[in-house]
């Protein structure tokens, strides 16, 4: 890959993001299309099913709750903006969108995939935009999506020929990783190698291939972490943070200092030092992510493995906060949860555990959706549906 | 069932005031409205000290409300409206205003609607418009009412077989309407080969499909006949009114409005048809709107819009005189006065006191307005029928 030839005084094109401003319930709308689910509010009282997000029933003012409902819609009428005074759809102009009644009642405002026209049936997504909101995109029925639609594109993070960084291509999840991008297309692979170089790096078929750069990168030396990124030809896209140390150990006993203390390191602050060096880059980008991988752990603590689930913890919040500071950007900051894998880390784990090449097809596919938060494996969608239903008697059963 | 509705005796509409419309002003609707007062004062004579009613509309007079216009303009009134209803705020001012002066709660009301329009006031005025826009109209290409009456549009053709030169044959008509009035903003020659030429704007809204925001004024006065006669007013009787608002929620697309809801009603009370009608003001942000209202209204049946349009003269001297002032198709759409410039425009040529061209023995005038656009159709639908009082 040769280096990249650009005017230093060439005007950048600046990234802009959808409007805004949304209501309360919108946001609950918006917090549930984060896990890709197709929700809208039906009535407790008489079951009707509304939409756009409302306060209180219109049909009987009873009390609205959220619900999964079936995604199929029928277009009713269409257009092509050419025209709007909104800097982001300025620059996507023309645009199609359409009137669409959906199957579970209401009738709603959707964006477009290419080719559908008035009478077509859909299947409608409920999406995040580049604005991190909620937004609702009709495909055609029984066709998947065109990677290469070009509003569909806004809604996802295509991997085919775009630059990634995997932070820890060493281990298990990372090896995998590169192995499924490299299988999906993507362009120039950049491969993290926690120091020191092995002999073996040198004679490693992954790691040899065309498309894939390796280069050394331990998340606990900022000055590595931004050589790191300096050695990456052409722009970043996406960064997946793989890196992690998994040690057990309780809070009073059996917590060893120097592994606790090194854990958090890679965890916490790790992923604060790559955030911060790679940020600046993906903000550039037309269609530029972070995932972090999580464990479920970070949702209620674990007393066995204590401090590694308060390092998760740790991520967790920062991710929330990271991706608020990426919202006027356009960057999309994926978390992506799994259970214990089935690696050297997890060897005192019984099963049900997380195949490292299932993760990493789960992590691809969480990008080409567009999935803000994803649960990979029983474990994590076992803890998240526990999570959600009772925060406070999952935390109490996980530290029983 | 349906009660008698008691008939507007005893109320007096006079006074139709336009301040002439600018594309852009520096000055605030607060601005405006005292133009429209003084507009009002010019032409009757009453100060503040005999106005006790006041009614008014407006997008752009924030943070104030009718409240805080009140005491900017210095009147004491013993009755306040303060109506948000854009596109359909006259009727619905003058019918609150009349049954308050037929009541004895108000003698004299002032009715004023009033926008400004900075450079950069359309684009604010839409993001801060509705909750529903801004959840789930917004987010869709930000194509504002252009996109939102596209899809009304897109499906209303379909549905009924009407054309983009049906709606053509509309617009040419209002800007031949509009040539003879010096206050329109737009006055240039449109042919149809221009309207159907005009470049796309949000498929199949084209150009002249599409209203010009600016900045305007209209008032009129609601008092009883004594009154106006002491002041030597020329004045027009109320026949009928009605309004309604969001009419047939469970229609998919919006392919009618609240006039088919009440339509009848509006003619039984007036005890005239609509062939009686001598000139339509219509409300036109865009045609298939008023497309709608001749359906509606029972101007022709329902779905057969493409035939009344091809078979009907809309001129100031043809077979239904439309939008006699040009509409805000030609004259510009100055926010809630808007609303009120067909009410203004039919009682002056009632009166026949036009701005420019009159319609031959008007006396007769259907005044109907369509306003604010919640998610994805207007929402409030209101008509009048008025009558001079020779």
């Amino acid at each position: 890959m040769s280096h990249e030839k650009r005017d230093p005084l060439a005007r950048l094109k600046e990234r802009h993001v959808p409007p805004g401003m949304r209501s309360r319930a919108m946001q609950a709308m918006a917090a549930r299309a984060a896990m890709g689910r197709f929700v809208l509010q039906g009535c407790v009282d008489c079951g009707a099913v509304t939409y756009p997000p409302r306060d209180v029933c219109p049909r009987c003012w009873g009390e609205l709750r959220w619900a999964d409902h079936g995604r199929g819609a029928q277009v009713l009428s269409v257009t092509t903006i050419r025209v709007s005074t909104d800097l982001y759809f300025r620059g996507q102009l023309p645009w199609r969108m359409g009137t669409v009644a959906l199957d579970a009642g209401p009738v709603a405002l959707a964006h477009l995939h290419a080719g559908l026209t008035a009478g077509d049936q859909a299947e409608m997504r409920l999406m995040l935009d580049r604005g991190g909101n909620a937004a609702l995109f009709a495909l055609p029925a029984g066709k998947e999506p065109d990677m290469s639609d070009r509003q569909w594109r806004e809604f996802v993070v295509p991997v085919k020929g775009r630059t990634i960084l995997v932070s820890d291509a060493r281990g298990a999840i990372g090896r995998a990783l590169v192995q499924a991008l490299l299988a999906a297309g993507a362009g120039h692979i950049v491969a993290g190698l926690a120091p020191p170089a092995r002999i073996a790096d040198l004679s490693d078929s992954l790691l040899g291939m065309e498309r894939v750069q390796s280069v050394p990168l331990d998340l606990t030396d900022p000055v590595m972490v931004a050589e790191c990124m300096s050695k990456i030809p052409g722009p970043l896209d996406i960064v997946i943070n793989t890196a992690r140390l998994v040690r057990g150990g309780g809070v009073s006993a059996d917590g060893n200092l120097v592994e606790q203390r090194r854990m958090l390191d890679v965890a916490v602050l790790g992923l604060m030092r790559l955030v911060q060096a790679s940020a600046p880059l993906l903000q550039g980008r037309p269609s530029a992510a972070f995932v972090d991988i999580l464990s479920a752990q970070a949702l209620a603590g674990d007393a066995a493995f204590a401090g590694y689930a308060a390092g998760e913890a740790a991520r967790h919040a920062l991710l929330q906060s990271f991706r608020h500071e990426m919202r006027a950007t356009g960057v999309r900051v994926l978390s992506v949860f799994t259970g214990p894998s089935d690696d050297e880390d997890h060897q005192s784990v019984p099963p049900p555990k997380v195949a490292p090449a299932r993760l990493a097809r789960e992590i691809i596919t969480a990008l080409e959706t567009g999935r803000e938060v994803s649960c990979v494996g029983d474990v994590a969608v076992d803890a998240m549906d526990r999570w959600l239903a009772d925060p406070a008697l999952y935390t109490r059963e996980r530290n029983l | 069932m349906t009660r008698a509705r008691t008939p507007y005796d005893g109320v007096a509409l006079c006074a139709p005031v336009t301040v002439a419309y600018q594309r852009y002003s520096d000055q605030s609707a607060h601005w405006w409205a005292g133009r429209a007062m003084r507009g009002l004062a010019e032409s009757t004579g009453f100060g503040p000290v005999d106005i006790d009613g006041f009614c008014f509309a407006s997008f752009s007079a924030m943070p104030d409300t009718a409240v805080g216009l009140v005491q900017h303009l210095g009147l004491s009134p013993r009755w306040l409206d303060h109506i948000p209803t854009g596109g359909a705020s006259g009727v619905m001012a003058l019918r609150r205003a009349a049954r308050a002066v037929q009541c004895g709660d108000a003698d004299v009301v002032a009715c004023v609607a009033a926008d400004t329009n900075h450079l950069d006031s359309f684009r604010h005025t839409l993001a801060t418009f509705s909750r529903f826009s801004q959840d789930a109209v917004y987010p869709y290409g930000f194509g504002g009412p252009n996109a939102t009456f596209a899809l009304i549009t897109d499906a209303y053709m379909r549905a009924y077989g009407v054309t983009r030169e049906d709606f053509g044959k509309l617009c040419v008509a209002q800007r031949r309407n509009a040539r003879s009035n010096p206050s329109a903003l737009q006055r240039g020659e449109l042919t149809l080969d221009d309207y159907l030429r005009a470049r796309p704007i949000s498929d199949p809204v084209h150009l002249f499909d599409c209203v010009m925001p600016c900045a305007g004024a209209e008032a009129f006065i609601v008092t009883t006949p004594e009154i106006a006669a002491r002041h030597g007013l020329g004045v027009a009787r109320i026949l009928a009114t009605i309004e309604r608002h969001n009419a047939y929620p469970d229609d998919p697309v919006q392919l009618r409005g609240g006039w088919a809801m009440d339509g009848e009603s509006l003619w039984a009370m007036a005890g005239v048809a609509p062939a009686d009608v001598d000139t339509l003001q219509a409300y036109d942000d865009y045609p298939v709107i008023v497309a709608m209202q001749l359906e509606d209204l029972g101007f022709c049946a329902k779905g057969r819009a493409a035939e009344f349009i091809r078979a009907t003269r809309f001129e100031i001297d043809g077979d239904l005189p439309l939008n006699t002032n040009g509409g805000q198709l030609s004259l510009g759409q100055a926010g809630a006065a808007g609303g009120f410039q067909n009410v203004t425009e039919g009682l002056r040529q009632v009166l026949r006191q036009p701005l420019g061209a009159q319609v031959p023995d008007a006396d007769i005038a259907a005044i109907s307005g369509f306003g604010l656009v919640n998610y994805d159709r207007g929402v409030c639908t209101a008509a009048a029928i008025i009558e001079a009082c020779r």
